[in-house]
């Protein structure tokens, strides 16, 4: 039987202790004699959260293909485990061989958000590897970062020894011949690093030098060895119904957030909507095959035994074939007592009548997403729902029966003015009006509920709005007000409930969204003073991040509040995520204009994308 | 029809609650592709019902649970299917039929065997055996057993059907019946306390040997037989 890292003493005192023991259903076991490459996957948060990510399935399926490679997985200790592990000096250790992570060739970890990054040092200063790159010795795996905040990695630069830019699926293989090859001739880290820079979507921070202008904008980014590439061009599939897609993905023992199958249909969004990275970053959109996922679908439930199944995309309703795929899953999933989870549909008399085959009309709820009060402002983040949209979804969904819509807004955005905030009271109230005139008294069964949700406007590099300022927290706390106070002004304020996001922490993760190197310091420094689990609230330390920022002398509002003039260079722009910058600024003009934009496939923009030869930018367009 | 199956659960996934447990066998039972009958509804879940929960950290050679099945092969197949399926440390040993009008597993359930060892941190007096068998043997044991509302002077000896010390441990059989159901820890941890031996943090390693039922005689029988 395998021997645990931890003890049973300890593994008794702490919570949830099945989220260090490995061993789950589908988790990969090799024989550590047999391969030549040992990588620690690690997703920096908790267990639970980190079990749910899609991502680290595909990597962790495709790297245990390999034969010579076993890639294993590594989370954030909680904090419990976490205090017992600095006090007797426990090492971090992988699931499944539940083996020191400094022993491993390499430590890859995922980025999804911003606020896991005192978890990135956590991971690395309980696994004891050196926090910044240039101490760590040839006995120290290789750091690596991927995932969505590596298309700004500046931040976090110091931590890393280099970031894989782009999707997962293209590179590792080379990488790891290339270290293998490395270790072979003993020619050392150094050496690796540099020729790894040339692998395509490798970023290696050490090799570059930035310098500033007295106003701390950047003033030049120069490479320090002769090979490295100034520009690092965004990894891609250009063929996702041919690569790498766990058919038996890692089975949890205990709950987590995404307890079910996950079918990705496809990859990117056609709507360019304006504050949306993931939109720009994952252009084009690419569909995967019907087929593949009829495969994987059926391949994946059989072998997980799950009871759900879930699609993902960042916009499900955009996929060309999706009736033939749900129709598919209902049929297979009905006999199969299977639940199908469908988020992100669009409310239409097609999703409505979808969901009412496959869930319960009276227990769930309605979700829109119209991001903004008004039309006006709704242009100028070019979310293409209008008003009529919304209350004709609203009305049709109230004559099927539903009682519970979910309204999720944004406030902050650019451009919003007083008005556009008392929209999200008004669009409320005239969405509870319509349920009061669709539906007859005596047909009511239950109160309609309106929950509206606002959470506060980030932006984001490689988006439309990357030059525009930031709120400060009186402002957001303010708009919050001034929303609350619309909706109880409103006739039916009374089916309207209102809930809102911290400030706080918005503010910090726009500081790190568009930080530079210049950041990294301060992040060290709070991780010092405490700060982990930033994503938490419970355990966000607002006044220790702060202090932090002040002994650095790095001033916050730099980053956030300042609008970015529009020959700015911007930390990030040694990246090529596809997307031109020029046809980011034209949209950045656009939304002053409050011109909307049409998708991908009413007419291509010529953002960029098209030179990846893939996806819709290869569909014929009608007229 | 029904079936009942016992398992074994040993080694790193004693640390897998009940409540995952359960959610394990459900997905086990769909990997196995067993004909598993549901309920009605719209969120049908599977007929299945568990003997008695396990604690987190303890081990066991004696679980059981009942399942409802549509159709079925034969108890061997179900068992080598479910087998395929399981993880280290979780086996199925037995699996049998159940007749029509018998009692679910959870309200058949009247005693169960534990072995417990001590762990290393505990240093046991050196007539031990002596002592333990002394207090055995006393015609009542009285505690006062504290829950969350009351507090209420039980007498352990009642519930106690067997108790040895043996070379690996201590055995004991104990009433497990629900409202009645005594923990082997509790009983230990009393007798430790009359005693005078203070007792460090996670003393005992307990493994549930077997779950019984009580015939019409009144004699215990392990939950298959
Ligand atoms: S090149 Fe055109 S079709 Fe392709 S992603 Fe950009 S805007 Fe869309």
């Amino acid at each position: 039987m395998r021997k645990l890292a931890l003890s049973d003493e300890i593994l008794m005192k702490v919570e949830k202790p099945a989220r260090y023991i490995g061993n789950e259903v589908n988790s990969v076991m090799k024989d550590p004699g047999k391969v030549d490459v040992r990588f620690a996957m690690c997703f920096p948060d908790v267990y639970e959260i980190g079990m749910s990510h899609l991502g680290i399935q595909i990597i962790y399926d495709m790297l245990n293909q390999f034969e010579d490679v076993w890639c294993e997985r590594v989370y954030s200790p909680w904090v419990d485990l976490d205090a017992i592990m600095r006090k007797e000096q426990i090492p971090l250790f992988a699931l499944e061989s539940q083996q020191p992570i400094k022993q491993f060739d390499f430590l890859g970890i995922t980025l999804q958000y911003e606020m896991c990054y005192t978890n990135i040092l956590q991971v690395l200063d309980l696994s004891g590897i050196p926090l910044l790159a240039k101490d760590r010795t040839e006995d120290d795996p290789i750091v690596i970062g991927g995932g969505p905040c590596t298309y700004n990695p500046e931040p976090i630069c110091d931590f890393f020894d280099l970031f894989y830019i782009g999707e997962g699926e293209t590179q590792y293989r080379e990488l790891i011949d290339l270290y293998k090859d490395a270790k072979e001739k003993n020619l050392g880290r150094a050496w690796f690093l540099e020729k790894a820079a040339k692998i395509p979507g490798i970023y290696v921070p050490s090799l570059y030098e930035v310098t500033y202008k007295e106003d701390g904008t950047i003033k030049e980014r120069k490479t320090l060895t002769v090979d490295a590439p100034e520009m690092i061009m965004k990894e891609m599939v250009t063929d996702v119904s041919d690569t790498y897609y766990p058919m038996k993905p890692v089975v949890p023992f205990i709950k987590v957030t995404q307890d079910r199958v996950v079918l990705e249909i496809q990859r990117g969004c056609i709507r360019g909507c304006r504050f949306c990275q993931a939109g720009q970053l994952y252009r084009p959109v690419r569909e995967r095959n019907l087929e593949f996922l009829k495969k994987y679908a059926i391949a994946m439930l059989e072998n997980t035994g799950h009871e759900e199944i879930s699609l993902s995309s960042l916009s499900s309703s955009d996929y060309s074939q999706l009736p033939e795929l749900i129709d598919f899953l209902i049929e297979e999933c009905s006999r199969r007592k299977i639940n199908i989870s469908l988020p992100s549909l669009r409310i239409d008399a097609f999703s409505l009548d979808v969901m009412n085959k496959v869930q319960d009309v009276k227990k769930s709820s309605l979700t829109f997403a119209p991001e903004a009060g008004s039309q006006r402002l709704r242009n100028v983040i070019n979310k293409g729902l209008t008003e009529e949209v919304i209350l004709n979804g609203a009305k049709l969904a109230f004559e099927g029966g539903w009682t519970r819509v979910k309204l999720y807004f944004m406030l902050g955005l650019p451009f919003e003015t007083e008005e556009d905030i008392r929209g999200i009271g008004e669009l409320s109230n005239k969405i509870a009006a319509t349920f009061f005139e669709t539906v007859p008294k005596e047909k009511r069964n239950g109160k309609v509920q309106i929950v509206a949700s606002t959470s506060f406007f980030i932006p984001k590099p490689f988006t439309p709005f990357q030059w525009a300022p930031q709120c400060r927290k009186e402002e957001f706390l303010d708009k919050a007000y001034l929303t609350r106070k619309s909706i109880t002004e409103q006739l039916n304020q009374k089916s309207i409930k209102y809930n809102w996001h911290e400030a706080d922490v918005s503010v910090l993760e726009g500081i790190m969204a568009r930080g530079d190197r210049k950041i990294n310091q301060v992040i060290l420094r709070a991780y010092k003073m405490g700060c982990m689990y930033d994503a938490w609230s419970e355990y966000y330390k607002n006044d220790v991040w702060m202090q932090a920022f002040e002994e650095c002398s790095v001033d916050p509002d730099f980053y956030t509040v300042r609008e970015r003039s529009e020959d700015e260079t911007f930390p990030w722009d040694f990246i090529d995520c596809g997307v031109t910058k020029s046809f980011l600024l034209r949209e950045w003009h656009r939304a002053k204009e409050e011109t909307v934009t049409p998708n991908c496939r009413m007419q291509c923009q010529g953002c960029g994308a098209a030179r990846f030869g893939t996806g819709v930018c290869l569909e014929e367009r009608e007229g | 029809m029904k079936v009942r199956i016992k398992f074994s659960k040993e080694g790193p996934v004693k640390f897998i609650g009940h409540l995952d447990i359960m959610r394990y066998f459900q997905k086990a039972i769909r990997r196995a592709d067993i004909d598993i009958a549901y309920s009605m509804g719209f969120n049908p879940h599977q007929i299945m019902s568990f003997a008695s929960p396990l604690s987190v950290g303890h081990e066991s050679s004696g679980e059981y649970f009942d399942i409802e099945l549509n159709s079925m092969t034969d108890t061997e197949d179900i068992k080598n299917r479910l087998n395929e399926v399981m993880t280290d440390g979780i086996k199925i040993i037995k699996v049998a039929a159940l007749d029509e009008g018998e009692g679910n597993a959870m309200a058949s359930v009247a005693a169960a065997d534990y072995l417990v060892r001590f762990s290393d941190k505990v240093t046991l007096p050196d007539d031990f055996k002596e002592k333990l068998t002394d207090y055995y043997e006393q015609e009542h044991i009285y505690v006062t057993k504290k829950t969350k509302k009351s507090e209420k002077e039980i007498d352990l000896k009642e519930g106690i059907y067997k108790l040895q010390v043996r070379e690996d441990g201590v055995f004991m059989q104990l009433d497990a019946g629900s409202g009645s159901n005594l923990k082997p820890g509790f009983v230990l941890e009393h007798f430790f306390e009359t005693i005078g031996v203070e007792l460090p943090e996670f003393p005992f390693r307990i493994r549930r040997l077997e779950t019984y039922r009580k015939t019409k005689k009144g004699k215990l029988m392990p939950l298959i037989s």
